[in-house]
């Protein structure tokens, strides 16, 4: 008996040998997982990576399903849907997934990235691994807003004669630009189908391939951590760092406990409260996409509307839409605003809790305010937390380089 | 590989040369997949302008004509209903047109570039029903000072002569009027501006 399983292993051994001489499996699984060490002192915050990574493999497997029942035309897209959730065995699960999925996409990447604002995890040396998760942001809500269009529901339809005809407001070459987008003269059947092609394939393909750079990225710098400090800076002597871990086993059992806690709040909402009472899935999205009717109320899904609430605070069309791709662009430029001589929220002085926690006002209220109807009031409320928005960055430039600072230790704290 | 005899200066030109053909080279390949997103022969001739002869229409009276998807009415205004227009402007919300839309050549009282037609987008801009044209003046359920205009039966807005708005309904604007042009003197184009305005 032990001499069959020792033939068993001893094959199964040389058949790995064979590929590793072929393709380098040893040596990836020995980069990246049970070689790559990452600070040990990892908290909550360190969950939303591998949650995205997560549900980015969600999003493109219902979506490889619903593809094959959705029609892409201004004709039949509607129906369609629909039908996914009458008709299709289980098509209801795999839609709601696909479409909660998307804001649950968002909400995971605004904390991701609340918590490179906490430790500073985008300063020197992971400038260039920010500005690529910038860039899967960014290409992320372009999928976001292609996708919504799909169902060409009313608000699809309003949704996106808005958000092209912002394009319009560009000198000179805005009408002829928007003309082009749309492929007609109203938004229309080619307009629906071309979208169906990025959402389905340019942005998906680009987005892995950034995901790719991200990761790289990452695993080049390695990982920050809560209390910013570089743990290569001290290592033993096979030079592995002291605050070190290896990922594997180490991280992907905390990963996986994250998944299924992650997955357990998700099922819940796609079971009991898939269209979130309007945040998620509008309710005029139920309605069949009409030229000729316009929705009393205009706005865009809950993870644009920050952004939505500044272009609607500036009176001005132009300065509206150039205000409003300030507000995204800004970030990428967050590794050169800080110039604080530490990384961490908790070795920084009260200066930059006092902007983080106005900033984090700023973010959700005018996402608040994004989504409302748009009083006089309102309006000069969006107009204030823009401009605390803005004064965010412009305080963090100049108070970071000599604002208060505490002692940094040489190890990680827990 | 030896590096010897290398004319460096021979090879950062051929380098030069042979990445500025190819970047030409995808310039041009680039060129049918940035059209390709043109709207199509088929989309440009569904949405080609449309000409209207307006030399039957009578006063009072309005043509309908669909353009774009849209309903695009023509009508023929009367020197008393022209002169009307100015009685009813402290009841309007935009007498002037200056929150509305339509082309910088249409934007007068008589919202159009000859006084006696009126061209406008029949659409009411608060949900896209097509409302009544009621020209005669005198005394309409919905008002009793009627001084002639549009009349929306869905939620009751009320436009005078020219498409302008009244105060107190819930279109919020004007109707609309697209861009159009006289060929000559009894026929127009609706989706072309008048030569040197655009």
């Amino acid at each position: 008996m032990a001499r069959t399983e020792g033939k068993v292993a001893q094959q199964a051994n040389a058949l790995l040998d064979w590929v590793d001489d072929r393709l380098p499996v040893k040596s990836f699984w020995d980069d990246h997982l049970a070689k790559y060490y990452a600070p040990k002192n990892f908290n909550f915050w360190y969950y939303m990576g591998s949650l995205a990574l997560l549900v980015l493999v969600m999003q493109i497997l219902t979506g490889i399903f619903l593809t094959m029942h959705y029609k892409p035309t201004a004709e039949e897209a509607f129906a369609s849907v629909e039908y996914i959730m009458r008709d299709v065995d289980w098509g209801w699960l795999i839609r709601y997934m696909h479409s909660t999925g998307a804001s649950f996409f968002f909400i995971v990447v605004y904390l991701h990235m609340f918590r490179a604002l906490l430790y500073g995890s985008y300063r020197k040396p992971r400038e260039l691994l920010w500005v690529f998760g910038m860039l899967i942001y960014l290409l992320l809500m372009a999928e976001a807003f292609m996708g919504y269009v799909l169902p060409w529901g009313q608000m699809s339809y309003w949704g996106a004669q808005v958000i092209i005809n912002l394009f319009g407001a560009i000198p000179a070459i805005g009408e002829p630009l928007v003309e082009w987008i749309r492929g007609d003269y109203f938004i229309s059947d080619a307009t629906l189908n071309r979208f169906f092609a990025l959402h389905v394939i340019a942005l998906p393909v680009a987005l892995l391939g950034l995901v790719v750079l991200h990761l790289t990225a990452l695993h080049e710098t390695g990982s920050n951590n809560p209390d910013g400090i570089e743990i290569k800076k001290l290592k033993d002597e096979n030079g592995v760092p002291l605050d070190g871990i290896p990922f594997h086993p180490y991280y992907t059992v905390k990963d996986i406990f994250g998944c299924a806690m992650f997955l357990l709040v998700f099922a819940f909402v796609i079971f009991f409260w898939p269209e979130a009472g309007g945040l998620f899935l509008e309710h005029d999205n139920f309605v069949p996409a009409d030229p000729l009717v316009t929705p009393e109320h205009i706005k865009p899904v809950w993870y644009f509307t920050p952004y939505y609430a500044i272009l609607k605070a500036v009176p001005d069309k132009l300065m509206g839409v150039v205000l409003m791709g300030v507000s995204v662009m800004i970030l990428f430029l967050l590794p050169w605003l800080d110039r604080s001589p530490v990384k961490s929220i908790r070795y920084k002085g009260a200066w930059f809790k006092i902007l983080l926690a106005l900033f984090t006002v700023a973010f959700i209220r005018l996402g608040m305010l994004g989504m409302a109807e748009g009083t006089v009031a309102q309006t000069w409320e969006t107009r204030w937390w823009t401009f605390v928005y803005f004064a965010f960055f412009i305080c963090l430039f100049f108070f970071s380089k000599n604002g208060k600072t505490k002692p940094v230790p040489e190890r990680v704290t827990h | 590989m030896s590096s010897d005899g290398v004319n460096n200066e021979r090879r950062r030109f051929l380098i030069a040369a042979t990445s500025a053909v190819g970047a030409v080279g995808v310039g041009f390949a680039a060129v049918p997949f940035l059209a390709s997103w043109q709207p199509s022969a088929r989309a440009q001739a569904i949405g080609a302008p449309v000409e209207v002869n307006v030399s039957k229409l009578k006063e009072g009276q309005i043509l309908k004509v669909q353009w774009r998807g849209q309903t695009i009415g023509v009508l023929k205004r009367s020197e008393s209903m022209l002169s009307h227009l100015p009685e009813v402007d402290t009841h309007l919300r935009d007498p002037s047109s200056a929150d509305s839309e339509q082309p910088g050549y249409a934007t007068n009282e008589a919202r159009a570039l000859k006084p006696e037609f009126l061209v406008v987008n029949m659409h009411c801009t608060h949900l896209g029903c097509i409302p009544q044209v009621i020209p005669q003046v005198g005394a309409q359920p919905f008002d009793a000072d009627w001084k002639g205009g549009f009349y929306c039966p869905c939620h009751k807005s009320k436009f005078d002569l020219s498409g302008r708005v009244y105060t107190g309904v819930p279109a919020p604007t004007n109707l609309k009027v697209p861009p159009y042009s006289f060929v000559d003197d009894q026929t127009l184009v609706i989706g072309i501006d008048p030569e040197g305005t655009a």
